[in-house]
Formats: structure tokens, C-alpha cells, sequence
């Protein structure tokens, strides 16, 4: 007869049960407030410093979180209460002074601000008439959380409030009922790929890790995000990084590696704090280091920083960096999966891959593989499951953080959800993946476009990163087209001249057609160069380098010939413009 | 220089908690703890890793994040990517250049503020952003930056 013992993560299951329900269903009300990066640039600290007082001042006790972001980031700082047993109540753009107000009538005296509330999430009809359910908002309706599952929701720093919601369930399935090869297995058959930028499948590149028989091999997590507009990465890492850390723990397991990295740019300290806690506490209940819940499986992980170096989210300049090198790009061969950072085997993922790895595991591949689009191969589509990550910024009224199914149509997103262009104006430039991205038109063929990395990609734009930046009419596309190209100029390693060089060229040019000095021949010399930096650079900052250029000629060659042939803007050009002068020597 | 700055130096250089120790991380720490990576820290980084004090100033000065001469007490970030572009950050940073007095980044001539063009400050959806001594402030205008450095600039002159 055997004697059924409790098992390691029952007993943290319980605990993290127990303290999940004194916060929702205890003596007190919970506050939660939005403070990531979007929480912070509307004022969210100083909220939190004004909830406090308010506390003491009017004698009431609440526990009081600081969370990531809901994705909501234009109605931050977001500040929500919930009473015992009740539904959350949502803030928007609360002021330290309406802080004080919701303190003094809604949490001392149980009465909501009507009029403030943007929304309450919980059991439909329990909140007061008059305040809608926040899922019915148009930014949260359509949306599909997978990775951002928590987001909002879990203090990102306190593991156990993580695993109250599910998490660490699915590597403990994976450690005590799955082989390494089921593990991978699961994720091959989800047909995850990878959300970095090149949409290469998940299941395919850990395998080659997994056949490397070297003892010491890594699983590195890239965070180094230095696309502007987009903060996808950050914000899952400031919300909930529990869910990467997880993540790379199940990859570790099924590639059978042993160490691992989360690389984030120094200075961003949400991701980074946020992230060192729920290192710290997985290693305190022995869900990393040494037998993790008592098995075989050991696995340790630490978070490395970078200094400013958008050239560092490229995989093998990353490992430069974690090597504490100038991150400039290696030659391949060697690839990662032979020759990796410190010589060993290593394997490499964006944030938001591993972000779905728990759930995919949790509830199968099979399941994420039933989202999002399926393949054409005919029509060279491949097929893209699961969901896309969206950073929205720019001229739309509701900017933030959105997760959507793979297949919707940019219309659906920026239309339906996002509410369009404010002020009345038209939609003119949509800027996707990042300065390496596509500069399309807000054209109908464009806004019908659907979510699948290969259709962005023969619409000669990039899916990617899941930045969207939207531009309006008044916007001048040869501007905004100097602007990316001063970007990757800048930010250009200087390891191969084609990219060095050609960026430098490239900007020349374009602050020469803004400044209505273009001739025709820069048309071809632009071209001739991009040609030369595509055909001459180690990495996707100088192959992809000329993408800005090639697609706002393609959509908005007449912006381009309206300067050059005309002599005139073709919207509101800045006279004057701004580029760093301190660089890379 | 001075025997605390050498012992702050000494400690941020030798006291790392991470496991991984490298001459990027130990810049990074210096960093943190002085505010800028002057010779001496150079020296005892290459010491610690075992690196020649040239290989320190490669890694050093390829990463525009360090500075070489002490910082000033106040540092202004104005975000120039693109989401911040299309909304507006070039006339935000012509503001802050009046406002400070400069006609590009750099420290003020009194050496009391310093002006950094920064390429992603993190909080697009709150575009223009700036930054001030790494505190991050959204949805700016001229002249809020004007009137936030002014304040800024006043607080630290008080002090």
C-alpha cells in the first residue's frame, strides 16, 4: 500500500490560495493601482502616495497593490477598488485629489463615485446601476488574454498571487507527468512562433537546442525592447513576470537546459525590480535552483542588464552583452543552438513567446493552435496561431496595451476597439514592428489586412514586435520617414560599414528631400543604397534597415515627389528637428 | 578624488549580487552608484575582470548611457522616437532646450542640468514623454515642459 504524501506545489498552492482570498474576501478592501511605465508617465506614484495618506487620515484599513497595467493605458493611472466578496470598481485618470475622494466616500464609506468609474469586473449586475461592466468597453471586448492573462490584476511582485490565478500548475504538469518530448512536443504542435520579429516556429528552434547533448546549455529571454512604440515586453515583465519566468523554466525542461537569462536595458525599473522579486521568491518555495519540486530537474535563472543598445535585442549581440561586450552581432554559423553566449548551446526568446508557453502547456497545443489563422501554403501562408500582442500609440484615441486572436483585421482593431483618429481627422499612416517596420497607408486594402505574420509581410510591413503606431492626416510621411531613419542611424552598432555608413547616407538624404533640396536622383540613390545595406549587413538592423524607406515610397511616393518636384510640405513638417549628437565610438 | 567616491567605486565593483559578474554589468554598477564612470572606476573594473583597462573604455563608450565626467544634479529626457515625433516631441524639446538654455543636449553652461535626447522612454501611450532624474511624466506640452523644468531646476537650487 502506498502512503499518498502531499506534494510540494500543493502545499504552495494552498498557501497562495489562502492569502489570495484573505486580499479579495477578508476584513479588507483591496486597492490596486496602476504603476508601470504608462501608470507612471500619467502620475500613478503619486497616487499610490496619496491613497496612503488618505488612509491615515481618515483611519481605514485597506490593503493597497501596486500593479502592472490593464493594457488601458489611456485611462491611466487606473486605480481599483474592490470590497469583500465584491466586484472591482475601476478609476480612470485618477489625480492624487479624486484618490483622496474615493479613499474618503467609496472605501471608508462605501459609497462608489459614479462619475468617476470607468468600469467594474466581477459577477455581472453585483456592481451599483450606472457603472458599465469594464469587459463591455470597445478596448476590452474583443480581446483574448492568453500572456496578459494577469496583467492588471495579481501584484506582479508576489509569486503566490500568481500561482493563486493557476500559475507554476503547468510546470508542475510538465515535471510530474510529462516527459521533456511531451513537453516539447505540446509546444511543436501549438505552432507557436516566435514574436520577436522573424515569426520563426517555437517548437522548431527549441528542438534544436534540445539535440545538443552539451551539459551546460542556456534559455535566453530577450526584454532588450527597444522598439519605440512599442512596450509590449516591458509591460508583461511589469505586470507579470511570473508567467515569463515560468515560461522559461518549462523551456529549460523540455530543451534540457540548465541555466537561463532574462536580459532587460538597465534604467527600466519596473521589468527589472518586479522581475528580481519573483526570481527571488520561485527560488525560496524551490521553484528554481537545485530539484525543482523535488525532481530531478534543476534549473537556475538570473536577470542580466544591457546599457542603451537597441542593436542588443539581436540575438547574437544579446549574447555579446550578457557577456558584458560592445553587443554587436556575431557571424553565423555557429548558430545559437551550437555555439551560444559563453560557448555553450543556447536558445533565445522574445518575452512574449514565453509568456504563452504556461498556458499552452496548461491546456494543450492543440488548444492555441485552434486560434488565430490557419495555413494557405498555396498562397504562401503558413498559418498563425494563437494571439497578437498590441502596442497602440500615436493619433487614436485609446492608446494601450491590447491582446487580440491572430486573424482580426487592423480595422477591427484601430476602428472598433481603439475608436479611431480623435478631433475629426483622418487616419493617414500606420508605422508597425518597430523603426525596422513597415510604413503603410491607412488605406482600405491596409485596414483589411488580418493579423498572420505572412500577410504583414507581403504587405512589406512587419508584424513583429506589435507595435502600431498611427499617424493623421496633418503628419508629414517624409518626416515621419527621417525620424525612423534617425532612429536606426543612431542606433546602428557600426560593425558592418553597408549599415554604418548607409544609414548615415540615408539620413543625409532624407533631411535633404524634408528640407525641399531633394532631387530626383535621390530617389535611386536611396534605393542603390538600401540594396547595398540589405545585401551587405550581418543582421536585421541592415537588411531590414531600408523598410521604412522602401514602404513609404511604395505607399506615399507622391509625398516624395511633392517635395522633390514641387517644392512643398505635405503636412505639418517641424522646422526644425532634432537628432542625438552623443554616439557609439 | 575623493575617498568615499573610491569606496563607493570599490564596493559598486566588487559587491555585485548577481551571479554573473562581467565588465558591463560592473559599468553598470559604477553607474548607479556614482552616476559616471570616471578613470579610476575603469581601473578597478579591469582589475576585477581581469581585463585590460582599454577593453573597459570599448565596452564603456559604446553604450551612450555612460558618462565620463560627474553628472549634474538634474537630468532631462525628452523622448524623440517615433510615437512621441508623431505626437509632438520636437516642439517638447525645443522647449526644454529654452527653458534650460541650450541649443542642443548636453549640461546647461553653469553645470547644474544636463538634456538628453532619449530614443524610447517606455510609455508610448502616453506620448510626448519626458523624463526628469529618471521620474517619467506624459501627454507633454511645450509648456509643461517649460514649467516642469522650471520647477525642477528651482527645487534643486533651494536644495
Amino acid at each position: 500500500m502506498t502512503v499518498q504524501t502531499e506534494s510540494p506545489f500543493t502545499a504552495i498552492l494552498q498557501e497562495a490560495r489562502r492569502r489570495w482570498d484573505s486580499l479579495t474576501a477578508g476584513d479588507h478592501p483591496w486597492i490596486r493601482i496602476g504603476t508601470g511605465l504608462a501608470g507612471e508617465a500619467a502620475g500613478g506614484f503619486e497616487v499610490v502616495a496619496a491613497v496612503k495618506v488618505a488612509l491615515d487620515q481618515h483611519q481605514v484599513t485597506a490593503n493597497v497593490s501596486e500593479v502592472g497595467t490593464l493594457g488601458l493605458c489611456f485611462a491611466e493611472p487606473l486605480l481599483d477598488v474592490q470590497a469583500p466578496n465584491g466586484p472591482r470598481v475601476f478609476y480612470s485618470r485618477v489625480t492624487p485629489e479624486l484618490a483622496e475622494r474615493i479613499v474618503r466616500e467609496h472605501v471608508a464609506g462605501g459609497n462608489p463615485l459614479t462619475e468617476h468609474a470607468i468600469g467594474y469586473l466581477g459577477e455581472r449586475g453585483q456592481a451599483p446601476s450606472g457603472i458599465p461592466h469594464l469587459e463591455d468597453h470597445p478596448m476590452m471586448a474583443l480581446q483574448q488574454r492568453v500572456a496578459l492573462r494577469n496583467a492588471g490584476h495579481i501584484d506582479p511582485s508576489d509569486l503566490y498571487q500568481y500561482v493563486a490565478n493557476g500559475g507554476y500548475s503547468a510546470l508542475n504538469k510538465a515535471l510530474t507527468e510529462m516527459t521533456a518530448e511531451d513537453t516539447l512536443g505540446e509546444v511543436r504542435t501549438s505552432g507557436l512562433r516566435g514574436r520577436g520579429g522573424a515569426a520563426f516556429p517555437a517548437g522548431v528552434k527549441w528542438g534544436f537546442l534540445a539535440g545538443n547533448p552539451d551539459p551546460n546549455k542556456y534559455i535566453l529571454c530577450n526584454c532588450e525592447e527597444g522598439d519605440p512604440g512599442a512596450f509590449n515586453d516591458r509591460g508583461i515583465m511589469e505586470s507579470d513576470p511570473a508567467t515569463v519566468v515560468e515560461g522559461i523554466t518549462i523551456a529549460g525542461y523540455a530543451c534540457n537546459a540548465n541555466r537561463g537569462y532574462i536580459f532587460i536595458r538597465h534604467g527600466h525599473n519596473q521589468p527589472i525590480d518586479r522581475t528580481r522579486a519573483v526570481i527571488e521568491q520561485a527560488y525560496d518555495l524551490g521553484l528554481l535552483g537545485q530539484n525543482i519540486l523535488g525532481t530531478d530537474f534543476s534549473f537556475d535563472l538570473e536577470v542580466a542588464l544591457t546599457g542603451d543598445s537597441y542593436v542588443s535585442g539581436e540575438e547574437t549581440a544579446l549574447m555579446e552583452a550578457i557577456e558584458g561586450k560592445r553587443s554587436m552581432p556575431r557571424y553565423r554559423p555557429p548558430f545559437p543552438a551550437q555555439v551560444g553566449v559563453f560557448g555553450r548551446p543556447s536558445n533565445i526568446n522574445n518575452v512574449k513567446t514565453l509568456a504563452y508557453v504556461p498556458e499552452i502547456v496548461a491546456r494543450g497545443g492543440a488548444w492555441f493552435a485552434g486560434i488565430g489563422t490557419q495555413p494557405d501554403r498555396d498562397n504562401g501562408i503558413n498559418g498563425s496561431s494563437g494571439t497578437a500582442i498590441l502596442c497602440l500609440s500615436g493619433d487614436i484615441t485609446y492608446t494601450g496595451l491590447i491582446e487580440v486572436p491572430l486573424g482580426m483585421t487592423l480595422r477591427q482593431i484601430l476602428f472598433d476597439m481603439a475608436g479611431g483618429v480623435p478631433n475629426g481627422k483622418a487616419m493617414k499612416v500606420l508605422q508597425t514592428g518597430g523603426p525596422l517596420g513597415g510604413v503603410l497607408s491607412a488605406s482600405d486594402a491596409n485596414l483589411d489586412l488580418v493579423l498572420d505574420f505572412d500577410v504583414f509581410r507581403a504587405a512589406g510591413a512587419i508584424l513583429g514586435s506589435g507595435g502600431i503606431i498611427v499617424a493623421d492626416e496633418d503628419t508629414c510621411v517624409v518626416d515621419l520617414t527621417r525620424n525612423l531613419i534617425a532612429f536606426c542611424q543612431y542606433e546602428s552598432c557600426g560593425k558592418c560599414f553597408p549599415c554604418r555608413m548607409g544609414m548615415s547616407h540615408l539620413l543625409e538624404v532624407l533631411e535633404r528631400i524634408s528640407n525641399l533640396e531633394g532631387t530626383e536622383e535621390d530617389l535611386s540613390l536611396m534605393r542603390n543604397i538600401g540594396e547595398n545595406m540589405q545585401a551587405g549587413s550581418l543582421c536585421g538592423h541592415g537588411q531590414l534597415g531600408f523598410n521604412p524607406v522602401s514602404s513609404a515610397l511604395r505607399y506615399f511616393g507622391h509625398e516624395f515627389d511633392a517635395h522633390i518636384r514641387e517644392k512643398r510640405h505635405t503636412g505639418d513638417c517641424p522646422d526644425q528637428v532634432f537628432s542625438p549628437r552623443l554616439t557609439r565610438r | 578624488m575623493d575617498e568615499t567616491t573610491l569606496q563607493l567605486i570599490d564596493r559598486a565593483v566588487n559587491d555585485q549580487p548577481q551571479s554573473t559578474v562581467t565588465v558591463l554589468s560592473s559599468l553598470l554598477a559604477v553607474e548607479d552608484a556614482i552616476g559616471y564612470i570616471p578613470t579610476e572606476a575603469a581601473e578597478a573594473v579591469a582589475a576585477r575582470m581581469d581585463a585590460t583597462v582599454n577593453d573597459v573604455w570599448a565596452v564603456a563608450t559604446f553604450y551612450p548611457n555612460f558618462r565620463f565626467d560627474p553628472p549634474t544634479d538634474l537630468r532631462v529626457e525628452v523622448c524623440w522616437g517615433p510615437s512621441c515625433h508623431v505626437m509632438g516631441a520636437t516642439a517638447v524639446i525645443a522647449a526644454a532646450q529654452e527653458a534650460m538654455g541650450l541649443s542642443d543636449e548636453g549640461d546647461t553652461p553653469d553645470g547644474k542640468a544636463t538634456l538628453r535626447y532619449n530614443t524610447c522612454l517606455g510609455a508610448c501611450a502616453h506620448a510626448p514623454v519626458m523624463a526628469i532624474n529618471h521620474h517619467l511624466a506624459g501627454r507633454i506640452t511645450p509648456d509643461s515642459a517649460r514649467s516642469k523644468i522650471a520647477e525642477a531646476l528651482a527645487t534643486n537650487s533651494a536644495h
